[in-house]
């Protein structure tokens, strides 16, 4: 019986090396017209998961036009890193929400 | 007469600050007039916009205008909400009836311009406005309101009204 499990852990261990760097779902929240964390850092290959919890549209809209996300009234949305950088974004609605996104080769 | 047309509209514009002010600084407001000055105050940037919608040339004039739209009416949902919550019934006053009668006589007068001179008049009372309302709300309304509830949709308006401000501001730059 033992010996049944061999090959699942050989299993596992392998999946787990044929993923080198996992990456990371960070969460970005936008409430009260308030974007929080106001300055995240993330790695190329992560994923933001932005969220608003505002009754109100925002967007996400990167400065330097690397991104433009819409999100609707308490919805969220997904995107993922594709180049390094450190880029600034605002709410294209309300340009007053500001905040920074660090990101690492 | 286009000297003096453009005085008016510039009189319009810098009195809506000072008698938005001038009204409410007689008294201090009370909440169910507050209420009522923040539900006011929304409404007619609904109207505005809803002008801006049938009138507006430029798309981003356009776009600017639905953002209001979608907003305000998402802020005076909640404004509602929270009276009926509260069991406040709001109180018309002298600053609700003073906005309200420059908002008709403004509507009135965007209502004769056509193309790219509406859609920058638009703009610029736009802006005018926001800064207007944004004052008031600093000033007067959210230090004059006494239920937290109701000071927090103030808070929360203000910081949506700055942004549209801000937004209003972007729009005006890109019509020069």
């Amino acid at each position: 019986m033992p010996g049944c499990l061999a090959p699942i852990a050989l299993a596992v261990i392998a999946l787990s090396i044929s993923v080198p760097a996992r990456a990371a779902t960070i969460e970005i929240t936008m409430e009260s017209l308030v974007i929080s964390p106001a300055e995240v850092s993330a790695k190329v290959g992560d994923t933001i998961s932005w969220v608003n919890k505002d009754v109100f549209a925002h967007t996400a809209t990167a400065k330097n036009g690397d991104f433009d996300v819409t999100l609707p009234p308490k919805k969220s949305a997904t995107s993922v890193l594709k180049k390094a950088g450190m880029v600034e974004y605002y709410c294209r609605y309300h340009p007053n929400m500001k905040a920074t996104l660090k990101i690492e080769p | 007469m286009f000297i003096r047309w453009s005085a008016a509209v510039a009189a319009a514009i810098l009195l809506s600050g000072p008698a938005l002010q001038g009204a409410i600084a007689a008294d201090k407001p009370t909440d169910p007039q507050i209420a009522h000055i923040a539900y006011t105050a929304g409404v007619i940037d609904i109207n505005a916009a809803k002008q801006a919608q049938k009138k507006a040339t430029s798309k981003g004039v356009k776009a600017f205008a639905e953002d209001m739209l979608r907003d305000h009416e998402a802020v005076n949902k909640q404004a509602l909400a929270l009276v009926k919550k509260l069991n406040v019934t709001p109180e018309d006053n002298d600053t609700s009836k003073a906005l309200s009668k420059q908002a008709s006589d403004k509507l009135a007068e965007l209502d004769r311009l056509s193309g790219a001179a509406f859609d920058k008049a638009y703009v610029a009372n736009e802006v005018a406005y926001h800064k207007a309302v944004n004052s008031a709300l600093e000033t007067q309304l959210i230090p004059s309101a006494s239920n937290a509830e109701l000071k927090s949709l103030l808070q929360t308006g203000l910081k949506i009204f700055q942004g549209h401000e801000q937004h209003a501001e972007h729009v005006a730059a890109e019509l020069k």
